[in-house]
């Protein structure tokens, strides 16, 4: 039995923003099975009562004063950007036709 | 001898004294890939001007008498994936081809400030996923040792920059084996410190919970006079420990290792293991043994479990990063046509600008994230990070250092594994455990396997801020092994 559909396939790729066409979505969809099988095997370790690590170090939340200081200039922000207008980033439109 | 045959070492003690400048040792390395480059293909940028701009600044601060570390005038290979305010960081990845950064990274800034000359940025997996260098977005790079051969991965660049004589030194990243699996696989030494003893800051994200910068150098002391120049704590990275850095130069000429205690970890070896590599590895046991370590045998059991847990780890910290490139504000924009929403300009950007490793992976991590799969997949997979932590913790109680084969297998040919990911991911196998952990690991040149007289590396692994146990261990059998040689292991290597 597959782990995951090619439906799976297209929702995965929707949420992850990735324009996939039709034939890589049966190519990605054949992969990921193989993967998803093969990583499935974390569930036989008998993990109940152990908790879980997000971080391999003992960290804590790190401040820092709450002092102005250099930072970037508009210009070097922008620097990379695909199109700009009136020192601010131009994106395209957001919302959708009716709003 | 010429300039580029010589260790940093050497390099950094002919600047100091004047007898060479930083400007005529980067031009010999210069001409060096001028020369070998069409073969090799280690870097994605090198500009022969900002180079030797870069290395004339350095003599004019050493002719001012500006108190400069060891390493003065020494060029390095810079992976691709830390920023360069003056060359393009692209992560080996068309979504960021030609991005220049507006700020260096913190590993960047630190060999600047060391007098350190970059000599271009080298190519990798793109974003650092992969085990090969053929995922890059770019073209592949070609194992100095056998040219049809992988140079290893991620930091596949540096790794063959480095054992091709383009540079006595490089950086790398490692996030399951990245530094420690091309260094194996090219013959020289990579060192992945503690987590979050080198910083991350500006080096482009993939796992953060896993990424590490390090070196790579053709001798352990190189290694350990870079570890020593970029590490320690910086205060732009959250995650980066406040502690003294482990003092890895002094391990690296120390190389005494009678009665130190090291465990062979039972779970690596056996079947999916090449041969020429454990018979190299057996050798290296009986040669610790004989300059006076006492080697047992020990078993880490979750070890069996990290290549899973990691492929859930990595890549949902990774579909999170690179949420990142959304086309607004830095990188490549695709289809912005003035009829489409941002959503779809995302979405076209995103599949022109990624590769199928990177797309794999942040759909796989999407996957292992999403409600209903969450506790089964990255929930577990956090879990047995837990159990792989006690299992080394376990074992550093028992023995200073734990050893293994580095890989399962020498360098592969170029195309073998490139579109079977799990055949690639177990490159990785041997190495992923020290990243889930967090703890210190190094690779170490020990022959040549049998079958293929393609390099093998002997991992050493250390507990957290036990660095310094890598380098000690490492510089024994290096010193040990060379004198056996006659000379560095890279002398076997065919001529380019």
């Amino acid at each position: 039995m597959s782990a995951i559909t090619r439906d799976e396939v297209a929702h995965l790729a929707r949420l992850s923003r990735l324009a996939i066409s039709d034939d890589e979505l049966d190519h990605y969809a054949t992969q990921l099975d193989d993967i998803i099988a093969a990583v499935a095997k974390v569930a036989e370790v008998a993990a109940e009562d152990v908790p879980p690590s997000s971080h391999a170090l003992p960290l804590t939340n790190v401040f820092r004063a709450d002092e102005v200081r250099q930072s970037l200039t508009p210009e070097l922000a922008l620097s990379g950007a695909p199109a700009v207008e009136d020192d601010r980033f131009r994106v395209p439109r957001i919302l959708g036709e009716e709003a | 001898m010429s300039l580029i045959h010589k260790t940093a070492a050497e390099l950094g003690a002919l600047i100091a004294s004047g007898q060479a400048s930083a400007a005529e040792v980067a031009e010999a390395h210069l001409d060096r890939i001028e020369q070998v480059e069409p073969k090799v293909r280690a870097f994605l940028h090198v500009d022969r001007e900002v180079t030797l701009e870069q290395a004339r600044a350095v003599d004019e601060r050493i002719r001012q008498g500006e108190k400069l570390g060891p390493l003065a005038g020494v060029p390095i290979a810079h992976k691709d994936i830390f920023a360069t305010r003056d060359m393009p960081t692209t992560a080996a990845s068309k979504i960021l081809e030609g991005w220049r950064p507006p700020y260096d990274a913190t590993v960047t800034a630190r060999l600047r400030k060391a007098g350190l000359v970059i000599l271009g940025k080298t190519n990798l997996d793109e974003f650092a996923m992969g085990s090969s260098t053929e995922n890059s977005a770019y073209h592949a790079t070609h194992n100095p040792w056998d040219l049809t051969r992988v140079p290893g991965g991620s930091s596949g660049g540096s790794s063959a920059a480095v054992a091709a004589y383009q540079a006595p030194l490089s950086t790398g990243t490692d996030t399951g084996g990245s530094i420690r699996q091309p260094a194996a696989v090219t013959g020289i030494v990579g060192m992945k410190p503690t987590y979050g003893g080198s910083s991350r800051y500006g080096l482009i994200a993939f796992a953060s919970s896993l990424d590490t910068p390090g070196p790579f150098a053709r001798n352990v002391m190189d290694a350990a006079l870079l570890h020593a120049a970029f590490s320690g704590h910086d205060p732009m990275d959250s995650t980066s420990i406040d502690a003294a850095v482990p003092d890895v130069v002094e391990a690296a000429s120390n190389a005494d290792i009678a009665g130190m205690r090291i465990g062979v970890v039972k779970e690596f070896g056996g079947e999916g293991y090449q041969q020429g590599v454990l018979n190299r590895f057996h050798d290296a046991v009986e040669l610790l043994e004989s300059l006076g370590a006492k080697v047992v045998e020990l078993s880490c059991p979750s070890f069996t479990t990290a290549l899973p847990a990691y492929y859930l780890i990595a890549p949902s910290e990774c579909s999170s990063n690179l949420a990142r490139f959304d086309a607004m504000r830095y990188g490549l924009r695709v289809g912005d046509d003035g009829t489409r929403s941002a959503e779809e300009v995302m979405a076209l950007t995103r599949a022109a600008g990624f590769g199928p490793e990177v797309k794999r992976r942040i759909m796989l991590g999407t996957y292992a994230l999403s409600s209903g799969y969450y506790d089964a997949y990255y929930g577990q997979a956090q879990k047995v990070r837990t159990l792989i932590s006690r299992d080394f913790e376990a074992a550093f109680h028992q023995v200073d250092v734990l050893i293994s084969p580095t890989t399962p297998t020498t360098a592969f040919p170029i195309g073998e594994r490139a579109d079977d990911p799990m055949a690639m991911y177990l490159a990785d196998l041997c190495t992923i455990p020290s990243n889930l952990s967090g703890n210190a690991a190094m690779s170490v040149p020990i022959g040549l396997a049998d079958e293929d007289n393609l390099p093998v590396g002997l991992q050493i692994m250390a507990p957290v801020l036990g660095d310094d146990r890598c380098y000690r261990v490492g510089a024994a059998v290096e010193k040990a092994l060379e004198s056996r040689w006659g000379g560095p292991l890279l002398k076997e290597a065919p001529a380019l």
